[in-house]
Parts: structure tokens; C-alpha cells; sequence
């Protein structure tokens, strides 16, 4: 397990680690695994701001949701309070990739049904709403991110249906990702920030993706089954 | 005989190689473990293992040399298409210039990428086409024999290649669903693409993602292109049709957002049929 100065707490023994897996840990189980555990001696401490993303398929669509719930929660937030200069072209632009978000978080929320983690509680204090360039650098970081982390967890789905829908949204939040590199510096829509020498474009674990986002989250997102605690 | 020296020549060679996913940069740093306990003799062999572990495993899946070469064709297209266009000195406007000056030179990474990808795979890459940009099929008298003298024309046409290039992507990725190391990499190009695609959007004034309608995949208003947008119009994802989820106020969607947030894939032959007009025999 990698070390997380910032967000996460020490990693926890690798036996139990071994065990959650063994067990076949998912969101919806951490509850029971956690009484399972405790008759082992083991404390695993499930806080009620704290959700695993659990393993296979279901937990990579979690992913995925606590992802989309993230980039919508912004950019509602972006729309109810925007910032003073802001043109009508932005505006429009902002809340139709709301619009995206909101309903790529739907879908998500849909195709789960009863295995989808709850809503998170957001975190946005780090975000200057009222500042124009506080909140494009914002608003690329999250499109950049989402396009990192679904590159970088395609490889993790076993159904092809999920891995194809994951890949259509995937590109829609590089088109996302285009725009705003492009509102901040033109013609950067396909920088060395995020497209390699290669002109691949450059991918993250679920782990280092969650180490990036949990700052913007209340409820801290996990995914032991990748080898990742908050 | 030193084994970091052996990984280093590996890496000029395939910089990817320690950069593999996980499991196999795990494998490579094991190798200071694994090192002491294996006598010298058994060396070579003991490489040889981790280096069919790190490659050969993705060898065997059928098709996949198949869906390399076909997007190896797509990418063929492209470079081909902005190394013309901007060899051309008059026909790009300064201001976009260094937009397809990046796209030209994405397209050539990637042709060099699945090449690569290609040969170290045990497979063939494919010889470069002919390419016909009047999409004459090679007669040169097509209907856009303009394409590099008529800067509209030409936007056009990179615009209908960069969101077909996206759907063909997206067409493949299940086809390499057993093949861990080349799904990412493709679906690493893929995201390219829709990059591509939308600041050329942007250029061409239209929103960066296909907000379609609910009879007409195409939002371009190119005519020509109704058969590249055809099925973006689709608004069910996995059974769910994603116009009756809630939006932020209401309880639908609209078919423009329902559109608009997934882009959806092509079949390799729904791409090879669209592109044929472009390749001379």
C-alpha cells in the first residue's frame, strides 16, 4: 500500500486487508464485515462519514458515482453562485456540462439501483466561487481528473456493456476537459499536462484518483479492494 | 551479468515497460528479492519468464492485432489528412494553425504507437493506405476536391474525422476487454480524440459534445456527415433510458443533455464504410 501523507490515516495491517478481500468486501457489507471482524478481535472502524467503493464491477460503477457526484455537486454549486463577470456563452457552456454530470451521476445512481453508495456530503471551501480563474483551474482539474480515472479504471471492468458506457462518458468529459484547458490557455486542449510524449493520453489508479478527490469530500471515499483507506 | 542494466536497455526500448500496470511493476521491483535467491546460471531463464509474463499474456486474445491495425488505419487517416493540410501553408488561418499543428502531431504519435504496439505483440502493422481527400475512393475528383484549398471545407472534414475517430475507439474497447495493458492504452488515444474533437468544435462554433435530437444523431448541420452521427441520437445506456432520470429541477431529462453525455460507439464495419470514400484501392 502506498503511503498518503495528507489524506489518509495509516495503512491498515495487511491481514486484515487480506481478510476484507477474502471476504469479498463491498459497500453495502462493510457494516456486517465490520461486526464479522469484531468477533475476530479486529476493529475496523466504520464511521458514518466514511464509504468503501467495495470490489468488482459495482465497486468501479461507485467509482464512477462518487466521481459524477463530485463534478455535479461543483458545478450546481458554480451555477447558484457565479462569479460576477461571468459571459452568457460561459454560463451556457457551465450548465450544460452541469447537465452532463448531473445525469451522468443518475445513471449511475440507476444502474447501481440498491448497490450504489450514498450521496456524499461535497466539500468546495478550497474553491473560490466568486473568482474567475479559481474556478476554471477548479473546473479543469475535475474534468481532467475524470478523464485520468476513467482511463485508468477501464481495465478493471469485467462486463463489456459497463466498460462501453464507461467509455462514452469518458469522452464527453475530455471534450469537457478540452474546453476548459481552452478557456484558460488556448490551444491547450491537448497539453503535456495530461497527454504524454506519446500522445497517450495519461491515466490514474483508483487510488491515486480518490487521493486527489477526497479533499473536496465530507464523506471520505475508500476503495480497500484497491488498496486504498482514507 | 547485471539484470538492471537488462531493464534499462528494455526501457530505451519500450519506455512503457516499467511503467507497466501494477501488477507487473510490482513484478519488476521484485526483482531485487527474487535476484538473490536465484543462482546465476538460472538467470536468463528467470528473465525470460517475467518477460513472457510482462507481454505474452497479451498476445493470445484473437482480434487484437485485428483492432490495432484497424485503428492503426483510422490513425493512418488523420496524420495523413493534417500532414497535407498543414504542409500547406495557405489554407489554415494563423490563429487555428497551432490547433492542428497538436492534432497533427498527436496523430503521428499514435501512428508510431500501434505500430509499436503491433510488433512487440508478435503482429504485423499494416502499410499506410493511399488516401483520396476529395473521397473519390481514389478517382481524386470526390465531392471535396476543395479540401485543401477551402479552409471550410477542410474544418469539415477534420471535425466529421475526429468524432467518427471517437466512436470508432469507443467501438473497440470491448473487443479488448481480456487485454489489460492495450484496452487502457487504446482507450489512452481515445480520450485524444474526443480532445481533439472538441477544440475543433470549438473552432467550428458549435458546442464541443453532440447534442443531438431525438431523430438526428448529426448536430453539425454538415450534410454530409448524417451517416458519421448516425445512433448519437441514442438515449438508452444499458437498458435505462436516461431521458426519464431526473435533471436538477424535473423529473426528465432532456434528449439535448441525454445526448450530449454519452457519445456513443461505431462497429469496425460502420467505420471502415464511412472511411472507404477516402481510401484509394
Amino acid at each position: 500500500m502506498k503511503t498518503y501523507p495528507k489524506e489518509s490515516t495509516p495503512p491498515i495491517n495487511t491481514s486484515r486487508r487480506r481478510f476484507l478481500r477474502r471476504a469479498g468486501v463491498s459497500a453495502a457489507s462493510v457494516g456486517l464485515l465490520a461486526t464479522a471482524a469484531c468477533h475476530k478481535g479486529e476493529q475496523i472502524r466504520v464511521k458514518p462519514n466514511k464509504i468503501d467503493i467495495g470490489k468488482g464491477d459495482m465497486s468501479v460503477l461507485n467509482y464512477a458515482y462518487a466521481l459524477e457526484q463530485l463534478e455535479a455537486g461543483f458545478y450546481t454549486q458554480l451555477i447558484q453562485t457565479p462569479y460576477s463577470d461571468i459571459t452568457a456563452d460561459e454560463l451556457a457552456l457551465f450548465t450544460s456540462i452541469r447537465d452532463h454530470e448531473i445525469l451522468h451521476r443518475e445513471f449511475f445512481k440507476a444502474a447501481l439501483g440498491a448497490n450504489a453508495i450514498p450521496t456524499l456530503v461535497t466539500d468546495f471551501t478550497t474553491i473560490n466561487f466568486s473568482d474567475k480563474i479559481s474556478v476554471l483551474n477548479a473546473a479543469k482539474n475535475f474534468e481532467d481528473i475524470g478523464v485520468l480515472a476513467y482511463v485508468g479504471v477501464s481495465n478493471q471492468i469485467q462486463n463489456k456493456d459497463y466498460l462501453t458506457i464507461t467509455g462514452k462518458i469518458a469522452s464527453v468529459e475530455a471534450r469537457h476537459a478540452a474546453l476548459l484547458s481552452n478557456m484558460i490557455t488556448p490551444g491547450s486542449f491537448s497539453g503535456t499536462d495530461q497527454v504524454d510524449d506519446i500522445g497517450l493520453n495519461k491515466f490514474l489508479s483508483i487510488s491515486d484518483v480518490l487521493y486527489r478527490t477526497n479533499g473536496f469530500l465530507k464523506t471520505k471515499v475508500s476503495a480497500i479492494y484497491y488498496d486504498y483507506q482514507v | 551479468m547485471n539484470l538492471f542494466n537488462i531493464i534499462n536497455e528494455i526501457e530505451k526500448i519500450d519506455p512503457e515497460f516499467n511503467d507497466r500496470l501494477n501488477p507487473r511493476r510490482a513484478a519488476i521491483k521484485n526483482i531485487t528479492r527474487f535476484g538473490s535467491k536465484v543462482t546465476l546460471a538460472a538467470m536468463p531463464f528467470a528473465l525470460g519468464t517475467m518477460l513472457k509474463r510482462a507481454y505474452a499474456a497479451d498476445t493470445a486474445a484473437p482480434g487484437v492485432i485485428d483492432v490495432l491495425n484497424f485503428a492503426l488505419t483510422l490513425e493512418y487517416l488523420e496524420s495523413s489528412f493534417y500532414n497535407l493540410a498543414t504542409g500547406n501553408t495557405t489554407i489554415i488561418p494563423a490563429d487555428t494553425l497551432p490547433y492542428f499543428i497538436t492534432i497533427r502531431d498527436d496523430e503521428n504519435r499514435h501512428v508510431s504507437f500501434l505500430q509499436s504496439a503491433i510488433s512487440t505483440l508478435g503482429g504485423t502493422p499494416i502499410t499506410s493506405p493511399n488516401f483520396d481527400f476529395s473521397g473519390g475512393s481514389g478517382s481524386m475528383t470526390g465531392p471535396f476536391t476543395d479540401v485543401f484549398t477551402n479552409y471550410d471545407t477542410f474544418l469539415k472534414l477534420a471535425l466529421t474525422f475526429e468524432d467518427t475517430g471517437v466512436r470508432a475507439y469507443n467501438g473497440q474497447a470491448s473487443n479488448l476487454i481480456n487485454n489489460k495493458d492495450i484496452l487502457t492504452y487504446v482507450l489512452a488515444i481515445h480520450a485524444v480524440e474526443a480532445r481533439h474533437a472538441s477544440a475543433i468544435r470549438q473552432i467550428f462554433k458549435i458546442s464541443p459534445w453532440i447534442t443531438s435530437t431525438a431523430t438526428l444523431g448529426n448536430d453539425t448541420g454538415i450534410s454530409f456527415a448524417d451517416a458519421n452521427y448516425q445512433g448519437e441520437e441514442n438515449v438508452l445506456q444499458k437498458g435505462i433510458d436516461v431521458t426519464k432520470l431526473p435533471a436538477l429541477s424535473g423529473s426528465t431529462t432532456s434528449i439535448g443533455t441525454a445526448t450530449a453525455a454519452f457519445d456513443e460507439p461505431l462497429t469496425m464495419n460502420q467505420v471502415q464504410n464511412l472511411i472507404k470514400i477516402f481510401i484509394a484501392p
